[in-house]
């Protein structure tokens, strides 16, 4: 029998001998994306890694330019939305539609304020002439040049890593529509439980973008 | 083999709450100046901070040993990758490569 999830059934496939199984598998197929999504970063962390061991002084002093209270504060804003995602998780275990959609709408915001907050921060580097390219400028012995690869590393990571965020803020949206129409209980809210995947996982990579980019070199200046 | 694990708000809240402390740690350790050990200690956090989002709030505690194989199994291959090349880069100097 395949047919679109429902209340009251709740949309056992035919392949499956049980909805235990089914959702082992699908908690299973997330974990293999995201470990090509931890391949796909572990790319960039690698070349930044390799960079930075390369031009210790110039990484340095571009990390300095960061503002890292404001780092810091969006980190605790990232951490604050797992928070309110795994009790979202936790409201569709017990099948509570009204809590499912507070704790999805508070991630949702907080996501959004995660986003403002770095393009505030995105926009202060076009203000200061630290994005990579012609108009570029930054005074220091090699930072005119090797500053660049700092800055083309620190926006290609935050860029994607914020493509994922504004990924997850569509996805949350698709689930509080699906809520609305009352698609998951608690025999059903493997949705739920994979996005929840999804942003925890994002969360992570912000775990360690932080301290690399913004802390690791404060102390030198 | 896992039956549904419904864990208290109360947990989340302390995971919740270890993780902002954590960030506050490896925020105000980062102005003093410990040499090399400044960045094992903001990866060392980071990785305390991995650890507790990945059991508690990914539910890797509670997932099947499939489950948790490939988890493991993802973070080797990123070790291979990191490893592998930083050996390379940090060792091409001893020869004059």
């Amino acid at each position: 029998m395949i047919s679109e999830p429902h209340v009251e059934s709740p949309a056992l496939r035919e392949q499956f001998n049980s909805a235990e199984q089914q959702k082992d598998a699908s908690s299973l197929g997330m974990w293999v994306f995201l470990i090509t999504e931890v391949m796909f970063f572990g790319g960039m962390f690698l070349a930044y890694s390799v960079y930075r061991s390369t031009y210790p002084a110039v990484f340095g002093a571009a990390s300095r330019t960061l503002n890292t209270t404001i780092g810091a504060l969006n980190t605790a804003v990232l951490l604050c939305s797992s928070f309110t995602m795994v009790l979202a998780v936790r409201a569709g275990q017990l099948g509570r539609r009204k809590q499912i959609m507070v704790f999805l709408i508070l991630t949702l915001i907080l996501g959004m304020v995660f986003l403002g907050v770095k393009g505030y921060e995105w926009n202060e580097k076009f203000q200061e002439h630290h994005v990579p390219g012609p108009s570029f400028h930054m005074d220091g012995p090699g930072l005119q040049d090797h500053a660049q690869l700092f800055f083309s590393l620190y926006f290609a990571m935050t860029g994607l890593h914020a493509l994922h965020m504004v990924v997850g803020v569509g996805l949350l949206s698709f689930l509080l529509y699906q809520n609305q129409r009352g698609k998951f209980s608690a025999a059903y809210y493997t949705p739920i439980d994979m996005v929840g995947l999804y942003w925890h996982f994002v969360d992570i990579i912000w775990i360690y973008l932080f301290p690399l980019l913004y802390l690791i070199d404060r102390h030198g200046g | 083999m896992t039956t549904e694990h419904v864990d208290s708000v109360k947990t989340y809240a302390i995971v919740w709450i270890a993780l902002l402390i954590m960030t506050a740690l490896t925020t105000s350790v980062a102005y003093f100046d410990l040499g090399r050990f400044n960045v094992v200690v903001a990866l060392s956090i980071a990785v305390c901070k991995m650890l507790l989002v990945a059991l508690f709030f990914m539910h890797v505690r509670h997932s099947t040993k499939l489950t948790k194989l490939v988890v493991l199994g993802g973070l080797l291959w990123l070790a291979i990758l990191l490893v592998l090349t930083m050996a390379d880069f940090a060792t091409r100097s001893w020869i004059g490569v």
